[in-house]
């Protein structure tokens, strides 16, 4: 394109989210629906800023009961033991696996952690209508919605550990309250990253008013 | 002409020679790209994923073995197990994750290849690689088999396990999953797709413009 950048909205366009085709909407307040793919079509993801906000919330009040609730209850031999997360890799690293111990403290402990603090800063700059970093904030919106979904690690593992050993009277576990806050904080934060919409990055470059944004 | 996805610019897409990638000017995001590689091979592949999601699914993943006792799992099975233990929404979501959104992937990916093989291609298979796009985001194939791998060190410590039929069935899937995603061209697909409304070719609307002359 030659002469001056200029974004979709600028040229009063909608860009559908789920087939690329760009709309002219005869009413900028209702875009209506694409009508290649059938997608809801938005200037902006709607209420971008608030949901993302409120997921982000949820998802760190569940992040506390996640840690610190157990995730798994084994019983050997008439005596039970709750284990956490953390008691979790504690168990890997000891038990001489450390590479494990590592891959489970980093996508269940420091992932969901680090997309919380990413997408609050995300928010937050956008909100100040920051207009530097642009291309590492968009990257780093690129990065947590590529990773997010390795923090359901911990989910499978407990799920399969429970499955397997069911192994009465011997030896058994049981899920603990724990997998279901973890569980919640999972879903929470990818749905967070996907209310969240980049173009809100670079529209402070480019300023425009946007009808439904 | 399309609008960068990212950073909503807009910004024209060359004709792209098989095996191409076009980026944003401005954020570098991916805007476009044809893959190279024969046309019916997302097809082939999907069929192959199709039989093997079904194998993996019938299948246990893996054998414990401990002082003369035995226990097995499936996918299903093992968020049955929780579903059982009073974990109803994690054994809910464990089987959307690991199962329904694989599988409805699978599914909604051969009938939109068989639907494409002919010109037009009907409204509702646009719809449907729609929804397929929404099944990809939640499918995960791959982190359930690093999370198997996870539970089953932390089991061998207390029994012997061996890995099944299944385990190796899910390992093919983690191949095919992302062959068919690298191969498969949604643009071809999207050029040829009747919209709402109409009952022939695609026609754009005023103000509107098709990205790129039909192939």
């Amino acid at each position: 394109m030659t002469g001056v950048a200029l974004t979709a909205a600028q040229a009063g366009l909608v860009s559908c989210e789920a087939c690329q085709l760009l709309a002219r909407p005869a009413n900028p307040e209702e875009p209506g629906y694409c009508r290649r793919c059938g997608e809801k079509l938005e200037f902006r993801r709607h209420a971008s800023i608030q949901i993302t906000w409120a997921l982000i919330i949820a998802a760190a009040v569940c992040y506390i009961p996640a840690n610190v609730l157990p995730v798994l209850n084994t019983t050997q031999l008439g005596t039970t033991e709750a284990d956490t997360i953390l008691g979790g890799v504690a168990f890997l690293y000891t038990s001489g696996s450390w590479p494990l111990a590592l891959i489970v403290l980093i996508a269940s402990v420091m992932i969901p952690l680090g997309k919380l603090v990413a997408l609050a800063y995300l928010l937050i700059t956008v909100q100040k209508g920051s207009v530097k970093n642009n291309h590492d904030r968009t990257r780093l919106y690129r990065m947590v919605e590529f990773i997010g979904r390795w923090s359901m690690l911990d989910v499978f593992v407990d799920t399969f550990t429970v499955a397997l050993v069911q192994l009465q009277p011997l030896m058994s576990v049981a899920p603990g309250t724990g997998v279901l806050f973890f569980a919640a904080v999972v879903v929470l934060t990818m749905l967070a990253a996907e209310s969240f919409d980049p173009r809100l990055i670079w529209d402070s470059a480019t300023p425009t008013p946007v009808p439904n944004g | 002409m399309i609008a960068c996805a990212d950073c909503d610019l807009l910004q024209h897409v060359p004709p792209l020679s098989p095996g191409a990638k076009a980026r944003c000017p401005r954020c570098g995001c991916v805007v476009a790209k044809r893959p190279s590689g024969p046309k019916d091979l997302p097809l082939a592949l999907a069929f192959a994923a199709a039989v093997t999601f079904i194998l993996a699914n019938a299948v246990p993943l893996m054998d414990l073995s401990v002082v003369g006792r035995t226990a097995s799992t499936t996918i299903v099975g093992g968020a049955y197990q929780m579903w059982l233990e009073d974990e109803r929404i994690t054994g809910a979501l464990v089987t959307f994750c690991a199962v329904i959104a694989p599988g409805g992937y699978i599914a909604f990916m051969l009938t939109i290849l068989l639907a494409t093989r002919r010109s037009p291609v009907p409204h509702w298979a646009g719809e449907l690689l729609r929804w397929a796009n929404h099944f990809q985001v939640w499918s995960m194939l791959e982190v359930m088999m690093l999370g198997i791998l996870v539970a089953l060190i932390k089991i061998a410590e207390l029994a012997t396990v061996s890995a099944g039929i299944g385990m190796y069935a899910v390992g093919a899937l983690l191949v095919l999953f992302p062959a068919i995603i690298v191969t498969f061209d949604p643009r071809e697909i999207w050029n040829r797709v009747v919209w709402a409304g109409d009952d022939a070719t695609p026609r754009a609307p005023e103000g509107a413009v098709v990205t790129e002359p039909p192939r």
